[in-house]
């Protein structure tokens, strides 16, 4: 299937000299409308805080220390919800990576 | 019919109930498993079927094969990168699966599987398994150097690594959670306003006039569920292949 590749090839300059593809976009974490946006940024704050109450809650039944580790790492949670959340916007991510 | 008694009854919708009569009841056998089989048979048989011809000119079937194919490949390639094909696989079955079921949910009479968060918390389980194996396989124990950033000052540790390890182990939570709400919302959304076409229907004489606004409601929900069902299906593997990615390179 060489000459099919050779093919789809100079197709592909053709009609990028064409202009006739859009540039191809980054399809990041956050591509969508503004509300899918808010609703994942909310599922990721509330994830995160969800394993950290869990994670707390257990280790506290565990270790019989209720409530302390509950209330650590609740903040903990949160502070991973917040994390998420930032990930999601992440510069790192969109502005690193070439394709 | 939930409309008779006077209430909403919208989410009954979601209940299971054995199918294949004693045999299934026995054994556990719900719809939603039996919507799961038809979903892998027909993906099956898609790629199967359409695949059979293998013309260069694809015809209609050959066509949306090869599209999703080569959809989920872009996804793969794109967000993976290098080392990312032998993936591939994992991922478009995965997509495939959550496309199937969230489409076939939309048929009247079907039940979506991906509307149960143990059906989605299962495959986000599944995973969440994969990439912390793929990871500890590459990079065996460098690994754990993920949840500690290199250029953060030693005194922090306390607190980022913990941060880090909640954060990835809330991923497979909210990728079953964004899955799993979106298609409760919809199907709920889809049977509150259905139930009210039957209850304004029954209102006499201009029933039927005002019973068309839900109606119309719903005919425009139905192409915006087809549209969640595809993007909801999209995302779960553009943020599988995401994840896969942070499993293969690291950062």
């Amino acid at each position: 299937m060489a000459e099919d590749d050779g093919f789809e090839q100079r197709l592909r300059q053709a009609r990028a000299r064409q202009g006739m593809d859009p540039k191809p976009r980054l399809n990041g974490p956050l591509s969508g409308s503004s509300a899918s946006v808010g609703f994942r940024a909310g599922v990721e704050v509330v994830s995160a805080l969800v394993v950290g109450i869990a994670l707390g809650w257990y280790l506290d039944r565990w270790l019989g220390t209720w409530p302390w580790l509950f209330l650590l790492f609740f903040v903990i949670g949160s502070v991973a919800g917040v994390m998420n959340v930032y990930r999601l916007f992440d510069p790192r991510r969109s502005s690193g990576k070439q394709d | 019919m939930a409309a008779e008694s006077g209430s909403i009854d919208a989410l009954s919708q979601f209940e299971l109930a054995p199918v294949f009569g004693p045999v299934g009841a026995a054994v556990g056998f719900t719809q939603s498993n039996a919507h799961m089989l038809l979903a892998a048979g027909l993906i099956t048989a898609l790629l199967m079927f359409g695949m059979a011809a293998r013309a260069v000119v694809p015809g209609r079937l050959q066509s949306l094969a090869e599209s999703s194919y080569e959809f989920v490949h872009g996804i793969v390639d794109s967000q993976v990168g290098h080392g990312g094909k032998r993936f591939f696989p994992f991922v478009f079955t995965l997509f495939m699966f959550v496309l199937f079921g969230n489409m076939l949910g939309l048929f009247p009479y079907a039940f979506t599987y991906t509307s149960h968060l143990a059906v989605t918390f299962g495959l986000a389980l599944i995973v969440f398994v994969v990439i912390t194996a793929v990871a500890l396989a590459l990079h065996g124990r460098k690994f754990f150097g993920y949840f500690f950033p290199e250029g953060a000052p030693l005194w922090l540790a306390p607190i980022i690594v913990p941060v880090e390890v909640v954060s990835y182990l809330s991923r497979p939570v909210s990728l079953s959670v964004r899955l799993f709400a979106n298609m409760v919302a919809g199907h709920v959304l889809l049977k509150v306003f259905a139930t009210f076409v039957v209850m304004l229907g029954a209102l006499g004489a201009v029933g039927p006039l005002v019973a068309t606004l839900p109606l119309a409601v719903n005919v425009l929900l139905i192409g915006f569920e087809i549209l969640v069902a595809f993007l909801q299906a999209y995302v779960f593997a553009i943020l599988t292949s995401i994840y896969l990615h942070d499993a293969v390179h690291l950062h």
